[in-house]
């Protein structure tokens, strides 16, 4: 274990990844900080989700480096790659929940395939994580198919938490949600980021959770970061895309309210 | 590993005063399970409990559960718990988990084992009807979907149907030809085999004939065509019904049996006969061959003989009885797969059942149908 923990949890330099002919990241580079809550923004189909993946490794970069926690995946073994796996959550849009297990079953699946615990205490954590995303243990008996779309995000944040991660990935966390369940999941995230001190890089498009939930915000637009910095500082920014996504009508509401 | 995480035990007077050392998260889930496990039986008899924090480097809540369960044992029987020297950083944490796992959580209380058998066959007895009705309800509904599209063709789906019928016949074509020219073959084998042994040679062309006219080509095709087509239909539908594909047809007004199911269905009721009728002839030439170069039949005489052995009436009970296996692999594998639910599981599970049904079905209707040919004498 490394003596002296980095400051930066997640660097990517001069990242480039594409499909095809389409390049959809040219040359990025961004940083993470330990114990931050960072906003991705950017337009749709922009490559907010491409970055993210392609952080976590689903999709193969082209050139660049991507050191998270201190591992490179060029350069490190296959045990350390799956190692460093471990040490983070990921919460996909739609929650990928496994859909033959129980929501119990879901949460306890990364703990029962990494650790070796006995059945009482695997069965006890995910009682608990179930009950820290503000669900009941009766919940857990259920199976996905039975849960609303606010129940399903919460459990894919259990399972997400349950090998305690260092870093949170979440992509579009809050969509699909009504407005209440939208502000409860953000501050569930923002309380459960308190208590567990992790890191968390956030794909949304949701302006409210920016202003409420993040310490800073990351603007993606023509595959490179525009703007990084806290939400007063982006607002200020020059480049066009910004400055349309936070003076249009429906942000102005927001920032408004800022000021 | 300097990391490596202890459990320290003191007594002072009454007190048992617990230290954790070193990094108490996930990654030395191993190890803590075990000293904790190792000191409960001490715990559980301290009479006053004492927990000190000071030592801990690393806290998450695999390790806070842990600890918290300790205590949590020990307030249980009335025994006073202290949580000394709880650094700042991880009283946020504590908070949240002595909040956790509080409400017993209701597990399934087991059964007689007996009675579960009885309630196991009661109760899949009942399933049963669960297994026919959406079958008839679907026959119900292809009738009325038939009925409307014969008053008003225009809203029957012609290309659609078409569709089908290039899917689940001309594409078909290669492996019914394939496998009922085998299957022709092997029969016409075993029957010189063994006929040989009374001299009965010229009969195995009579049998070849009547056996793959009868029975053997629409029983034959049938099964393929269940598990080829059948299962198809039940995965689209079931994926379409997943994807609330079939709420959406329906709430534009458009009935998913008139557009869905009706051209599928009548696309293998127009394709199964056609597969039929060549897969028959490909099992008669499969025979015919195996006739000439293993029984020493020369063609002309293998044909001479099929034109004796087997009449018009043989084709004809194979032909009858091909679209009346299209309609129930149809309606099988139709009604399964909008019987899908939200899960990959059940996806799988309806095409499976899907299968077996359409087979099992097609072999009973083929008895069926023996014993009516047979009351007929045809």
């Amino acid at each position: 274990m490394t003596s002296v923990e980095p400051d930066m949890v997640i660097r990517v330099r001069d990242l480039v990844a594409g499909f095809g002919d389409q390049i959809v990241l040219d040359h990025l580079s961004l940083e993470v900080r330990r114990g931050e809550i960072l906003g991705l923004v950017g337009a749709s189909g922009g490559g907010k989700s491409v970055l993210l993946r392609t952080i976590i490794g689903l999709i193969p970069k082209r050139q660049g480096h991507i050191d998270v926690m201190g591992v490179d995946r060029d350069t490190a073994s296959p045990d350390e790659a799956r190692a460093m796996e471990r040490r983070w959550g990921i919460l996909f849009q739609q929650g990928a929940l496994f859909s033959s297990l129980t929501v119990l079953e879901n949460i306890q699946f990364p703990m029962r395939e990494n650790l070796h615990l006995s059945e009482a205490l695997l069965y006890e954590l995910a009682n608990a994580k179930l009950e820290m995303v503000g669900l009941s243990p009766s919940d857990g008996m259920k199976i996905p198919a039975e849960l609303s779309g606010g129940m399903t995000k919460r459990v894919a944040l259990a399972r997400a938490l349950a090998l305690d991660p260092e870093i949170l990935f979440l992509d579009e966390p809050t969509s699909g949600l009504d407005p209440i369940s939208a502000g409860d999941f953000d501050r569930l995230i923002k309380t459960l980021q308190q208590t567990l001190n992790f890191t968390v890089f956030m794909v949304t498009h949701d302006l409210y959770s920016l202003r409420v939930q993040c310490d800073r915000i990351a603007a993606i637009a023509n595959g490179m970061i525009v703007a990084i910095g806290p939400l007063t500082e982006v607002i200020k920014s020059d480049h066009p895309w910004v400055k349309s996504y936070f003076q249009g009508e429906r942000a102005r509401v927001i920032t408004r309210a800022t000021n | 590993m300097a990391a490596d995480p202890t459990l320290n035990c003191t007594v002072t007077g009454e007190w048992l005063e617990l230290t954790p050392v070193g990094v108490w998260t996930t990654a030395q889930s191993d190890a803590l399970e075990e000293r904790v496990t190792a000191v409960t039986p001490l715990v559980s008899t301290a009479r006053k409990l004492a927990i000190n924090m000071s030592g801990v480097r690393e806290l998450d809540t695999l390790g806070a559960w842990l600890l918290e369960r300790l205590s949590r044992g020990c307030t249980d029987r009335k025994v006073e718990v202290q949580f000394r020297e709880v650094p700042e950083r991880y009283r946020g944490l504590f908070d949240q988990i002595g909040r956790v796992n509080r409400r017993a959580a209701e597990r399934p209380a087991r059964k007689n084992r007996l009675l579960a058998v009885f309630e196991l066959i009661g109760q899949s007895t009942i399933a049963l009807k669960d297994e026919f009705i959406p079958f008839l309800e679907m026959l119900a509904a292809l009738s009325f979907s038939i009925a409307h599209a014969l008053v008003r063709p225009r809203n029957f789906r012609f290309i659609s149907a078409v569709h089908h019928i290039y899917r689940v016949g001309w594409d078909a074509i290669p492996i019914m030809f394939l496998i009922t020219f085998l299957i022709g073959c092997i029969i016409a084998q075993q029957g010189f085999f063994h006929f040989r042994k009374f001299g009965a040679d010229a009969y195995v062309v009579d049998m070849v004939g009547i056996l793959v006219l009868r029975e053997l080509g629409v029983l034959i095709v049938s099964i393929m065509v269940a598990g080829r087509s059948g299962s198809a239909y039940t995965a689209e539908l079931g994926s379409m019904k997943m994807r609330e594909e079939i709420d959406a047809l329906r709430m534009m007004g458009l009935d998913p049996v008139e557009v869905l199911i009706l051209p599928r269905a009548l696309a293998l009721v127009i394709a199964l006969p056609i597969l039929t009728f060549l897969g028959s002839m490909a099992a008669l030439f499969g025979g015919g061959l195996v006739a000439s170069f293993y029984g020493g039949m020369s063609p002309e005489i293998y044909i001479a003989r099929l034109r004796e052995a087997v009449s018009v009436t043989h084709f004809e009970v194979g032909m009858i009885k091909a679209p009346f296996m299209a309609l129930v692999i149809g309606l099988v594998a139709c009604s399964e797969g909008l019987r899908v639910k939200g899960s990959a599981e059940s996806l799988g599970l309806q095409t499976t059942n899907s299968v077996v049904k359409s087979i099992f079905l097609v072999i009973v209707l083929d008895g069926v149908f023996a014993i009516f040919f047979a009351s007929i004498s045809m």
